[in-house]
C-alpha cells in the first residue's frame, strides 16, 4: 500500500489513472439499467482491471482475468441477458437501503483489512518469505522450466490443478444438465430448414451459409 | 436487395478468428516460457467458436463444433489430466508424479515437460469444452442476437 507511492512518479499515476477508470466504471454499472449496456461496460471493468494487475506485475492474473473476465464472463452474460428483459426495473427508493448498508459495511471492513496488508512487493510477507521462496529458488533446478507459475500450478500443486479441472468440468456438467445442452433449437432450425421456412429462418440461412469468398 | 446489416462485422469476425485460434495455441504452447497456459488458452478458443457464434448465428456455430463435441471435449480434457497421473503410477512413481515418467534422476527435466504438457493439454480441453457446453446451454435458447438489441 505504501510502497504504492514510494516508487515511481509514473507508475503511480497509472495506478491511479487505472483504479479511477475502475471506480468510474462500477459507479456506471450501478447507476444504469439497460442490461447490454451493464454487461460491455462489466466487460470493460474486467479489462480495465487485467490492465492493472499488469502493472503491479501479476501478469498470469491479468491474463487470465483478460481471458475469463472480458471475454468469457461477457459473453455468457449476454447471452443470459437474451433470455431476460432488456432492462433493469427500478427499485424503489426504500429496498435500496439495505443493500447499500451491506456494501457499506463490507467495503468498510475490507478497508479496515488492508491496514494490516503487507506492502506491496514486501520481501518479508508471508506470500514471499514462505513458501513461495522455496518456490523461486528450487523450481529451475527441479523441472527446468523458466516460468515459474507453469510448475508452480502442474508440478507442485498438480492435484489442486486437477481439481480445479473437475470443478470447471462440474460446472459445465451442471449447467448443462439444468439448462439442457441447447441442441433443441438447432435440430428445430434444421426442421424448419427442411420445410419451405419462414422468412426469418431463410434469413439465418443465408447469413450462416454465404461462407468463404 | 441485401438485408444483412452486419457485413463489416462478419468480414472483420472471419478475419479474426483464425488468429484468435492461433493466439490461443500461442499461450497453450508458450505457457512454460511465458504468462498462460492451459486454461486461459482453453477460454480463448472458446471465445473464438463464441465470436463465431455471436457473428454468425448460434446454429452455424453448432453445425461447426457440435454440442456432443464440446462435452465429450470437457470429459476427455478431464481424462487426459487423470490418465498422466496414472501413467506416472504405471511407471512406478506416484500419481502426477512427472519425474517418474521416464524413470529420470534428478536433473534431469525430460518428463517434467512432458508431464505439464500432457496435463495442459488436458486442462485446454476440458475448460474450452466445459465453457463452450455452458455457453450452448445458454445461447441454444435464443437462437442469435436480433438487431434491436445491438
Amino acid at each position: 500500500m505504501h510502497s504504492m507511492f514510494n516508487g515511481d512518479f509514473g507508475i503511480v499515476l497509472v495506478n491511479i489513472f487505472l483504479l479511477a477508470i475502475l471506480f468510474a466504471t462500477g459507479v456506471a454499472i450501478a447507476r444504469m439499467r439497460s442490461l447490454f449496456a451493464i454487461v460491455m461496460l462489466s466487460g470493460i471493468y474486467s479489462l480495465v482491471s487485467a490492465a492493472w494487475y499488469v502493472a503491479v506485475d501479476a501478469v498470469d492474473v491479468a491474463f487470465t482475468e483478460a481471458a475469463v473476465g472480458a471475454g468469457m464472463s461477457t459473453v455468457v452474460l449476454l447471452g443470459a441477458m437474451l433470455l431476460t428483459s432488456r432492462t433493469a426495473k427500478p427499485e424503489k427508493l426504500f429496498f435500496r437501503l439495505g443493500p447499500l448498508l451491506v456494501c457499506l459495511a463490507t467495503g468498510a471492513a475490507l478497508i479496515y483489512a488492508t491496514v494490516d496488508l503487507p506492502a506491496l512487493g514486501d520481501a518479508s510477507s508471508p506470500a514471499n518469505a514462505g513458501v513461495g521462496l522455496t518456490y523461486l529458488q528450487v523450481a529451475w533446478f527441479e523441472t527446468g522450466i523458466p516460468n515459474v507459475v507453469t510448475p508452480v500450478l502442474g508440478s507442485y500443486r498438480g492435484f489442486d490443478t486437477l481439481g480445479e479441472t473437475c470443478v470447471v468440468f462440474t460446472a459445465g456438467l451442471a449447467v448443462a444438465l439444468l439448462l439442457g445442452f441447447g441442441e433443441r433449437s438447432l435440430a428445430e432450425r434444421i426442421r424448419n430448414e427442411g420445410r419451405s421456412g419462414d422468412h426469418s429462418t431463410r434469413k439465418a440461412s443465408a447469413a450462416s451459409d454465404e461462407d468463404p469468398s | 436487395m441485401n438485408t444483412d446489416h452486419h457485413v463489416i462485422l462478419r468480414v472483420i469476425a472471419k478475419m479474426l478468428i483464425p488468429v484468435i485460434t492461433m493466439f490461443a495455441f500461442y499461450v497453450q504452447f508458450h505457457g512454460d516460457f511465458g504468462p498462460g497456459g492451459g486454461f486461459q488458452a482453453g477460454v480463448i478458443i472458446a471465445v473464438a467458436v463464441i465470436l463465431y457464434a455471436l457473428v454468425f448465428g448460434v446454429p452455424a456455430a453448432m453445425r461447426a463444433v457440435p454440442p456432443v463435441f464440446t462435452r465429450s471435449l470437457a470429459a476427455v480434457g478431464v481424462m487426459i489430466y487423470a490418465g498422466v497421473g496414472f501413467w506416472a503410477m504405471l511407471q512406478g512413481g506416484h500419481y502426477l508424479e512427472y519425474q517418474a515418467l521416464f524413470h529420470e534422476p534428478p536433473g534431469e527435466h525430460h518428463g517434467q515437460h512432458i508431464g505439464i504438457l500432457g496435463i495442459e493439454l488436458g486442462v485446454l480441453c476440458g475448460v474450452s469444452g466445459a465453457m463452450l457446453t455452458i455457453f450452448y446451454a445458454f445461447a441454444g435458447r435464443v437462437a442469435e442476437i436480433r438487431d434491436e438489441d445491438w
